[in-house]
């Protein structure tokens, strides 16, 4: 028996090595930082972006397959690599971003930022797990993995109140949706007796239970998912803690908490709460369990989430604040894959997430360059910046273009699947919500864009310089958003295949 | 046909996208280098457009038969492999021309050179220019595109550079101006893209090479009904799904005709765009609506425009009543042109909407015409503007002595706006209305007091332009020079030739404009026939 168990470890660990790499790689940070820290401001983000580069390799090692580990605690298939290859990406690009933040560099943070990274890395790890988990308790904890790294990094600079309000806030909502989560998973533990989400199924399916009570345990689970991915009505923290973070740390959470949070829920309920003796005659469609109006309360979600984040970033004059809203309406968007509960919807939501890798990071970094240039994130300063910063501001243009979805850039692309995913569907009234929303948010990030253009410099005409660094990662960033906006073959290739999700059709 | 290996269409398409990374490339200090680039790309569009002409054969109708396009390019683009639960994502790079588009991409040339050389005094050269040049690729993509995807992206691809030009370039308001251009074309244009996406489920196509049936969003195959796929969402015809789509793409369209009441962006943009961007944007953009009904709406939706001909020659005739008796009320001389673009273009809605030869032939006319008649008011506007700074039509006056030069230009582009015989815009009006009365007798009749009006308010301003007292201040207002002469005599000359003999421009397009108009109504009514409709 415990000879079948050491055996079965070793299988699971052989699988397990993205996450051993990055467990390796966050003690390693602290380690060396404490050794040789003082000598070598930088070695934990170069140990990390080592760290990163070696995981990706296994990770890419590991793309294709599709299994269960550690005694069907965790799964690594091709949907959880997928997320892995985001989480690994956004980490990279947060990492650079955090080698050149003037916000690290010249506060206190500077003393602890061998921490700062082993945070980053551990919120990347928590990432990974909830990618692949599919026990009840394996998903709560490695949701809070997450949540505590990043309460951590979200007051990271301890002389700003901003932040540390912003790490407050963030813990009391934390702690509060988390709370909801674990009741509603407690119910759902007490109706089945089974953690296991495969499991779980089979037992709603063999027994039926009273809808009510699984609709009560689905919502409470819900307001965790949706806390995580910022969905109204549990977005209220977002707009603070974006708002008094380090902008790399803003940029971080925008990406890799979110899509944490999405590649959980969907696998959650894609698993769980789906009645599989229905065929719906769709190849790649799949039914709620009767009696439970998941899809229109997801549908609703989406609805609220996209319309209320684009209509309060309108009033915004911080940038950040104003990407926060944006953020939370982005989510909405992504939620429109969600509703249809087909691959088709899924793979769009994939999709999305790549192209919002690239642009939310690149409108991140370009108002965190400006920041540093001028000191505020105000949309004042904005003005006339496109004849003192004339390259940056064509940069940011682009993503702001992509960001509001018109072509040709990669958000359109992304936003064209999530609206094919629902015309096939045939859910007409949310796509016209979801265009509607489009052209709502045109004009909050149009305003940037006027400032930068259409207005005169107020303060200070001196051109700002930026150094080649800050100009390749810049590129790096705009190059994506363009050229998969002409040329998205390879993307959709790579998101359809990355849907299988083990177990599952 | 072909140059250097590369298509012509792609050649006139690509041009100024070319031109525009050269003009990025010139150093600081050669204005003038980034100018003589931007002129000489969009002066060979013209070339290249002559040359279209020339070897452009009159006997081919195209509009929804592959074999009736010419010059066609077609490849792929876009190639994504089918998954167990989807099928393959084919996009093709499909461009052709046939009668309905070629009149449209000479206008699209000849209106840009003319942009160029007007534009040759306006500041911050090469932004200018390089966003013009975006513009022009974008414009002239929609006319030649067949693909709905790629038709899509051009139409998309002018809006930044528009808002831009207006935004930056243009008078006091401009800001105000620019935003409300771009969130009321973008509004249509997400219209225009759901429908784009339902219309890509509905149809499919074997593939020719595999043998595999693959959804599309080829606009030919989008015309045949043999090729909606039975129980999607636009399948069969004269259902609810069809008829909404037909209306999302007809507002869509509207809003950048502009169709009352989706007209208030105009009248904010023209003022505050600077001369050329207005001679650009009633020149050739508000003719991208109606030629995307004409391209998109009436063959891919006959049923849907069957059903609502009426209302939409309704809606011709309050944009001409209207659009005229707006510009009556102005005192400002580009608000009056403006409102005076919106009653033409009432016109080609209402030739649209009578779907017989002569109404089409009007509209595509009119399209064509009203393209060269604004560009020179705007043009003339620019002129007067330039000199005053002001546009008050009250406080000109005796302008005729002052100016004769101008006023005899003045007199032919005004004359031709009024509709009077000789010029080219009585051709097509007498077109249109020879074909609303066919089909629509009391609308077309009461249309004709918009003649009447427009009479009144081109003559009224001629009135307060040139004649009576000339002012004290301007008494040292110098005549009209050199390059502003190259800029509107081609249009005099065209205008008065297409006036005397409009043979060529009618020759152009009678085959596809038969072809249409017979393939429509026989379409739409064939439904009614089967008892579909009640």
């Amino acid at each position: 028996m415990e000879e079948r168990f050491i055996i079965e470890l070793t299988q699971s660990l052989k699988n397990f090595l993205p996450e051993v790499s990055l467990t390796v790689t966050l003690s390693l940070v602290i380690l060396l930082d404490l050794i040789f820290g003082r000598r070598f401001k930088n070695i934990g983000a170069f140990v990390s972006l080592a760290g990163l580069v070696v995981t990706l390799f296994f990770t890419i090692k590991q793309y294709g397959g599709s299994y269960q580990i550690f005694r069907g605690m965790f799964v690594v298939d091709p949907y959880s690599t997928f997320f892995k290859f985001v989480f690994l990406l956004s980490a990279f690009v947060i990492v650079i971003f955090s080698l050149q933040s003037y916000e690290l560099r010249e506060t206190s943070a500077r003393r602890r930022i061998g921490e700062y990274y082993f945070f980053i890395l551990s919120l990347t790890l928590g990432a990974f797990l909830m990618a692949g988990s599919v026990n009840l308790i394996m998903m709560y904890l490695s949701l809070e993995l997450v949540s505590i790294s990043s309460y951590i990094l979200a007051g990271y600079i301890k002389e700003s109140e901003r932040s540390s309000e912003a790490s407050m806030k963030y813990v009391i909502y934390g702690a509060l949706s988390s709370g909801l989560m674990i009741y509603g998973i407690s119910l759902v533990y007490g109706l089945t007796g089974e953690l296991n989400i495969y499991a779980i199924n089979a037992s709603f399916l063999s027994s039926g239970y009273s809808p009510i009570v699984l609709m009560i345990s689905l919502v409470l689970i819900l307001a965790g998912f949706g806390y995580k991915i910022s969905a109204v009505p549990f977005h209220y923290w977002t707009p603070d803690v974006y708002e008094g973070a380090p902008i790399t740390v803003t940029a971080f959470l925008s990406v890799s908490s979110k899509a944490a949070g999405f590649a959980m829920l969907v696998r959650f309920l894609k698993a769980s709460f789906i009645d599989r003796t229905i065929t719906l005659g769709i190849e790649g469609a799949w039914a709620v369990i009767q009696g439970l109006p998941l899809t229109e309360i997801v549908a609703v979600l989406s609805a609220l989430t996209m319309t209320v984040g684009n209509i309060i970033a309108i009033w915004q004059n911080n940038l950040k604040r104003m990407l926060a809203y944006s953020s939370i309406a982005h989510a909405g968007y992504i939620l429109m894959g969600v509703v249809v509960m087909q691959n088709l919807g899924i793979s769009a939501m994939l999709i999305y997430f790549l192209a919002y890798l690239f642009m939310n990071l690149g409108a991140f970094y370009c108002v965190m360059l400006v920041a540093e240039k001028t000191g505020s994130e105000d949309i004042e300063v904005y003005k006339g910046l496109g004849y003192r910063a004339p390259f940056l501001s064509i940069v940011f243009t682009i993503f702001l273009v992509s960001l509001t979805g018109i072509p040709p850039t990669f958000g359109f692309i992304g936003k064209l699947y999530l609206f094919s995913a629902l015309i096939n569907a045939k859910v007409i009234w949310l796509a016209v919500v979801g265009v509607l929303n489009s052209v709502v948010s045109l004009y909050y990030y149009i305003r940037v864009v006027r400032n930068m253009f259409l207005g005169d410099p107020e303060s200070g005409k001196e051109p700002i310089n930026f150094s080649p660094a800050h100009i390749v990662v810049m590129l790096i960033l705009v190059i994506p958003t363009l050229l998969f906006g002409v040329y998205f073959t390879p993307i959709v290739n790579f998101a359809q295949i990355s849907v299988a999700m083990f177990g599952l059709r | 046909m072909q140059i250097l290996g590369i298509g012509i269409l792609t050649w006139i398409v690509f041009l100024p996208i070319v031109a525009m990374i050269f003009v990025l490339l010139v150093p600081k200090g050669r204005e003038t280098w980034i100018k003589w680039i931007s002129v000489v790309a969009t002066g060979l569009q013209v070339i290249l457009a002559a040359v279209l002409l020339l070897n452009y054969r009159y006997d081919l109708a195209g509009v929804n038969t592959l074999e009736g396009f010419q010059f066609v390019e077609k490849y792929r683009w876009i190639d994504v492999s089918g998954v167990a639960w989807f099928g393959r994502i084919v996009i093709d790079y499909f461009l052709g021309v046939d009668g309905l588009s070629m009149p449209m991409v000479v206008l699209t040339a000849l209106i840009s050179f003319i942009g160029a050389i007007a534009s040759w005094e306006l500041p911050k050269t090469k932004g200018y220019y390089a966003l013009y040049l975006l513009l022009d690729t974008g414009m002239m993509g929609v006319f030649v595109a067949l693909d709905f995807f790629l038709f899509y992206i051009f139409w998309e691809v002018m809006l930044l550079p528009m808002y831009f030009l207006i935004g930056i370039w243009g008078g006091p308001r401009r800001e105000y101006a620019a935003i409300k251009f771009f969130i009321y074309t973008l509004l249509g244009s997400v219209l225009m893209l759901l429908v784009m996406i339902g219309l890509y489920f509905s149809t499919s196509i074997i593939d020719p090479v595999t043998g595999e049936k693959v959804h599309t969003f080829n606009m030919l195959a989008m015309m045949d009904p043999k090729n909606y796929e039975p129980g999607s969402i636009f399948s069969g015809l004269h259902t609810t799904w069809r008829y909404i789509a037909y209306i999302a793409l007809f507002i869509g369209f509207a809003i950048k005709v502009p169709i009352v009441p989706f007209h208030t962006w105009l009248p904010d943009a023209h003022v505050e765009a600077p001369t050329p961007i207005s001679v650009i944007l009633a020149g050739v953009l508000l003719k991208m609506g109606t030629y995307g009904m004409l391209r998109i709406s009436f063959p891919i939706f006959p049923d849907g425009m069957i059903k609502y001909a009426l209302p939409m020659a309704i809606l011709g005739f309050i944009n001409i009543v209207y659009g005229a008796l707006a510009a009556m009320a102005q005192e400002d001389f580009k608000k009056l042109i403006a409102y005076s673009s919106i009653s033409h273009m009432g016109y080609v809605v209402l030739g649209m909407a009578a779907l017989n030869t002569q109404g089409v032939t009007g509209a595509i006319m009119q399209m064509f015409n009203h393209g060269t008649i604004t560009a020179m008011l705007f043009l003339i506007v620019g002129v007067l503007y330039d000199r005053a700074h002001t546009r008050g039509l009250y406080e000109f006056g005796g302008l005729a002595n002052q100016m004769p030069k101008y006023f005899g230009i003045v007199i032919i582009a005004f004359f031709a706006a009024l509709g009077l015989p000789g010029l080219s815009g009585f051709i097509s009006e007498a077109f249109v209305f020879l074909g609303a009365f066919q089909t629509y007798k009391w609308i077309a009749i009461f249309s004709a007091t918009g003649v009447i009006i427009t009479a009144g308010y081109i003559l009224w301003t001629t009135q307060r332009l040139f004649f009576g007292q000339l002012p004290e201040r301007w008494k040292n207002l110098p005549d009209i020079n050199a390059r502003e002469l190259v800029t509107l005599v081609p249009l005099a000359i065209i205008v008065i030739f297409l006036g005397v003999y409009p043979s060529p421009l009618i020759n152009l397009m009678n085959t596809s404009v038969n072809h249409l108009v017979k393939f429509v109504s026989e379409m739409g009514q064939a439904g009614m026939q089967l008892g579909i409709l009640p």
